[in-house]
């Protein structure tokens, strides 16, 4: 077994035993990365010679004998939609292309604070908008299990990197499903926390209200260790709760006694597939085997999740994405050339004789917006865009934004219900396995029912989780999705490391081309 | 329901974005069958619902009134793409 | 004054600035005139990731402000975005309050200048906190069609106050801003400085006009560029006038064309139309993600409440019924500032006369004041100095015709009274002294003794320049008095 097919946790061990130096460590997902990247694509950006150097200040104060972080010499790969400070934060977008920012997102200070190696920067959908990391303005992601399949979406890169070992651990952000939904394509674990319990300062907005940070692993364990480190109360961003931070880590091992798990019954209907059908049922009795009580329960006002969702996450998005106007930071396009056009533009109706329609011609400073704008952001951004300006538009309001408010409230009275009832709820975490890059390109809304499972979880703040559970006959992996009421992340955790103890979906690995 | 290209371009000016003809096309039935698809919303029954703009329940939450340290102006205007080393430059306001 | 033929109807919309030492939704300095752009951070600029987090000192001047508004203070409040593109907007949109203000339906109480003492309530709709934008700077000197943004004020914490149009003309506008001005500096929330930005005024007015037996409403039009409260007046002044004008030639009603916006041009003395932004009506307002809302107990609200002080009206009722001054005099005392009236305050305790400390202030000193381009709490002569002062007036020791000599000195040199009375060479007359010198003048003035005995008490009078020649400090009044007395008793 080589090193990089080791766990966080098993690493951990051997860098703290001396067994192993982070140096050899991240040189070993150095070679990965330089070896398989050009296929998968995982990366926007990797600085090899800073990894080393974090390397190697961790190795050399462990042999001091100096007090290290929990992740300390642990390579962690990083979403590329946190600010790093004097680093490039792109969020995929030619908009953000060369924006340093001038300083730490507390996710990645706490990263540091914690000793991890930042290894490099992944890919994502442009502003963490979609299920597929196409809609990167610089490169598409594949899968590692079939290069021809999307490693899913938005942190598609976070995904694929740690599922192709590249990364121990990688750090994503799930608004509507973008960490669960590739973890799920990719087989690996992806976990939502309750929102509010990592904090957002610095995470550059797609939908403030339903964004949260999360980590990706190839272990529940791993998955925990990751959480424990960047959890925890922000006094910089005044949606983070104030509770202490459990030690996941700790408890994770502890099967739970008596487990209450909920099945909702509409999350096997029409569209589900059969493969991925029959492995969460599967899953669901392994969770029986184990002593748990399984029992059906309603979430009656699910089927309107992804209607809600895409009223209220472009809505916030219109508005978050209007700082981008390319005055202050970011991309301008070429003023002269817009400011040239438009001139014309005005001659041009002026000699046609229609002064009110010369009058009516964008100002200087509106064309410039707008010319920078429609360069610098792409298709799906656009569109979400567009969207959300509709949504929030006089007379629109009340019918479609105040409504998808109200009916959030309903989807997560549901959950609240359902919670009084069942410890955890179990399903599906995508209706099918991963599909062929460039498959629902063109169906923007195809792209949304994607999302089916995973948005009433952002919708309602609560945790989900998502694990691998099977492999489809074509060997593509299938996610299981757990979900839990509001901050109950430790429960989360030891249930879901109870089935993986006893299963071993979680040891499955793609062969990326036979290099094993 | 079904959008109008009248009001794709509308929108397209409230969120200044600048369209191309055949983005205009696109755009106008991709949203109009997006937005027929959100209509669904209709049918839910939100009688003395109240709206749920925030996913946690946190309130008054408050940063007591001290000065801490600033960007320098040079940090500040670093990733302007036009400045003067004075200030951000944009197109005139005034005037036209 | 000529009947107009028609009622102008004004509401105000004003700016304040909140006296915090950091901005509302980060910790950069507030403070005015720092060199541009040193005063930011990822917060204020708006850059990616940034989040905003309240400040508390800001919410709790709003509150207390809204409180002395007598505004309503519902439980729940929150804040939203509104959304527009300007340069000196650097998040493209500006966090404000929409649809659920902090506080509504206040109203403050000022004084109807037709009718200077007869209070008159101006309603206020709302006061909500939002923050302010930042600065652009049209630099045509350098011959470039480029603007200069300057972030340092954005961000600074504002509280809007929106008023009923329940002013009918430009002077009880601009008395209305006088006395809101008066209120947020007794309550210590702005400095309201015009000139800094710390207080900034847009008018809405329209007219109404009696035709037929029925009132016309004209469009309603919104007034900007106002720098002074003068030119608030003048605007509105104006304004109506103008209006009337377009009524008759267009005949225009309320409703019949869009709210047009003028900016007033001290200079020229008018208002001009200004291009409407016809995209930027849509403001898109939405609660705000990022921020938490507040929620404030009715019991928060009333120790607020008892924590105002005293307010400018409650002050002057109390000049007025407790120290018996006039409405005017209690009027000229509170509306100096609060500074002023405790200096007041302190002249009529110290004193003990009320009515002589409000003529030395509101007379002598504010003069002072005025030549020294002085405020009162940098002025050299203290309260209890001044108190000492009518004392010795009050009990003899300074004859009140030389005691405007005896403030100036005390002013001019920062000397105490009995330093004044020594060096001005004001000594008390002993009365046997003073009956002396009174016979002596007597004797010396036949006509005049006889004079009086005839009845012209008034022939008094011509031995009191004539006593101060002998002795400067003689009471002339004494010196009257005596002479008809003792001339009387010869007879
Ligand atoms: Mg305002
Ligand atoms: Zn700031």
């Amino acid at each position: 077994m080589s090193i990089v097919d080791r766990s966080a946790t098993e690493l951990r061990k051997l860098l703290a035993t001396g067994e192993l130096t982070s140096i050899e460590l991240t040189r070993a997902c150095l070679e990965r990365i330089e070896r398989h990247d050009a296929t998968i694509g995982a990366f926007l950006r990797v600085d090899a010679a800073r990894a080393l150097d974090q390397a190697a200040a961790i190795d050399r104060r462990r042999q001091a004998g100096e007090p290290l972080g929990p992740l300390a010499g642990l390579p962690v790969a990083v979403k590329d939609v946190l600010c790093d400070r004097d680093t490039i934060t792109s969020c995929a977008s030619r908009m953000l292309a060369e924006f340093r920012s001038p300083y730490d997102s507390t996710v990645v200070g706490k990263l540091k604070q914690a000793d991890a190696v930042l290894i490099g920067r992944t890919n994502m959908d442009e502003f963490a908008m979609g299920g597929s990391t196409e809609n990167s303005a610089f490169q598409p992601t594949r899968n590692p299990w079939d290069p021809t399949r999307t490693p899913g979406g938005s942190s598609g890169g976070s995904a694929a990197a740690v599922a192709a070992r590249m990364a121990p651990l990688a750090i994503g952000t799930d608004t509507g499903g973008s960490i669960r939904q590739p973890a799920g394509l990719c087989g690996i674990v992806g976990m939502k926390p309750t929102y509010g319990r990592v904090s957002r300062f610095g995470l550059v907005a797609f939908a403030s209200s339903l964004d949260q940070v999360g980590p990706f692993a190839t272990t529940t364990e791993d998955a925990a260790l990751l959480l424990e480190a960047i959890s925890g109360h922000d006094p910089r961003d005044s949606t983070s709760i104030n509770q202490p931070t459990p030690r996941y880590t700790e408890s994770i091992n502890k099967p739970l006694a008596g487990l209450k798990l909920g099945v909702v019954p509409e999350h096997f209907g029409a569209g589900l597939d059969p493969e991925v059908a029959s492995s969460v049922r599967a899953a669901i009795e392994v969770y029986k085997s184990l002593g748990a009580e399984v029992k059906e329960v309603p979430l009656p006002h699910g089927k309107y999740g992804v209607a809600a969702y895409y009223v209220i996450a472009p809505s916030e998005a219109s508005s978050n994405l209007a700082r981008y106007d390319g005055v202050h930071f970011g991309f301008r396009a070429d003023q002269s050339a817009a400011l040239a056009e438009l001139a014309a533009e005005r001659q041009e109706l002026i000699a046609a004789g229609k002064t009110a329609a010369a009058d009516n011609v964008d100002a200087p400073l509106v064309r410039m917006y707008r010319s920078t704008r429609e360069a610098g952001f792409g298709a799906e951004v656009k569109r979400r865009i567009m969207l959300g300006a509709y949504a929030l538009s006089a007379g629109y309001y009340d019918a479609y934004y105040l409504k998808a408010l109200k009916v959030r409230r309903l989807i997560r009275r549901d959950f609240d219900e359902a919670f009084q009832q069942v410890d955890l709820i179990v399903g599906p975490v995508t209706a099918g396995p991963a599909f062929k890059l460039g498959e629902m390109v063109d169906d923007p809304l195809a792209m949304y029912l994607v999302d089916l499972y995973t948005v009433s979880a952002n919708l309602a703040g609560i945790p989900a989780l998502s694990l691998p559970c099977g492999v489809t006959k074509a060997g593509l992996p299938i996610g299981l999705q757990l979900q839990a009421p509001p901050l109950a992340e430790e429960r989360l955790l030891r249930g879901a490391r109870m089935y993986e103890a006893a299963t071993d979906w979680h040891t499955q690995r793609p062969s990326l081309g036979g290099a094993r | 329901m079904a959008l109008t290209r009248a009001d794709v371009e509308k929108v397209a000016l409230l969120a200044r974005l600048r369209l191309t003809e055949a983005e205009l096309e696109t755009m106008t039935d991709q949203l109009s069958q997006i937005v027929g698809y959100v209509d669904l919303l209709g049918e839910v029954d939100t009688a003395d619902v109240e709206p749920m703009a925030h996913a946690v329940e946190v309130t008054n939450v408050f940063a007591a009134d001290v000065v801490e340290p600033s960007l320098t102006r040079e940090a500040a205007l670093a990733n302007a793409p036009r400045h003067n080393g004075r200030g951000y430059l944009v197109p005139a306001v005034l005037g036209e | 004054m000529s009947e107009q033929p028609y009622t102008t109807v004004i509401g105000l919309e004003v700016h304040v600035q909140l006296s915090t030492e950091s901005k509302l939704f980060c910790r950069c300095n507030t403070k005015f005139g720092a060199e541009p752009n040193t005063q930011t951070c990822p917060v204020c600029i708006g850059m990616p990731g940034s989040l905003p987090v309240m400040n508390r000192r800001a919410y709790e001047l709003s509150l207390k402000t809204a409180v002395a508004l007598n505004c309503t203070i519902p439980e729940f409040t929150k804040w939203d975005r509104k959304q527009y593109y300007y340069p000196d907007l650097p998040k493209g949109y500006q966090i404000s309050q929409f649809d659920l203000p902090m506080s509504a339906d206040g109203y403050l109480e000022i004084s109807d200048p037709k009718d200077k003492f007869a209070p008159k309530r101006v309603g206020i709709i709302r006061a909500h906190l939002e923050e302010d934008a930042g600065k652009s700077v049209h630099d045509e000197a350098a011959g470039k069609a480029d603007s200069e943004i300057d972030l340092n004020r954005t961000g600074t914490p504002l509280l809007e106050i929106v008023s009923q149009p329940d002013m009918r003309s430009a002077a009880e506008a601009k008395a209305f801003l006088q006395e809101l001005k008066l209120l947020l500096t007794y309550i210590d929330v702005s400095d309201c400085n015009m000139q800094e930005g710390s207080l900034r005024v847009d008018a809405n007015v329209n007219l109404h006009i009696e035709k037929d037996g029925k009132v016309i409403a004209t469009p309603i039009v919104e007034i900007k560029n106002m720098n002074s409260f003068r030119a608030v007046e003048r605007a509105l002044e104006y304004e109506a006038p103008r209006q009337y004008r377009e009524w008759q030639e267009t005949g225009r009603q309320l409703g019949e064309a869009p709210k047009q916006t003028r900016g007033w041009d001290d200079v020229a003395g008018v208002t001009r139309g200004q291009r409407s932004k016809e995209e930027s009506s849509d403001y898109r307002y939405f609660p705000d993600p990022d921020l938490a809302p507040v929620i404030t107990s009715a019991a928060e609200v009333d120790v607020v409440r008892e924590s105002l002080g005293e307010l400018p009206a409650d002050l002057r009722r109390r000049l007025s019924e407790g120290y018996s001054l006039s409405l005017y005099d209690a009027d000229v005392i509170v509306n100096q500032g609060r500074e002023f009236a405790d200096y007041y305050l302190a002249v009529a305790g110290a004193s003990g006369n009320p009515k002589s400390a409000c003529n030395w202030v509101t007379g002598p000193l504010q003069r002072e004041l005025k030549e020294r381009e002085q405020t009162i709490d940098s002025f050299g002569l203290p309260a209890q100095r001044l108190a000492e002062l009518i004392r010795a007036v009050d009990d003899g020791r300074l004859p009140s015709t030389r005691a405007p000599e005896a403030f100036q000195l005390m002013v001019d040199k920062g000397s105490d009274v009995a330093a004044a009375l020594a060096e001005l060479k004001i000594e008390r007359v002993d009365e046997t002294a003073l009956v002396t010198l009174v016979q002596e003048l007597l004797a010396a003035n036949p006509k005049t003794v006889s004079d009086i005995q005839n009845g012209k008490f008034q022939a008094a009078a011509s031995l009191i320049g004539q006593a101060k020649k002998k002795n400067p400090n003689v009471d002339p009044n004494r010196v009257r008095e005596l002479a008809i007395e003792l001339a009387t008793s010869l007879q």
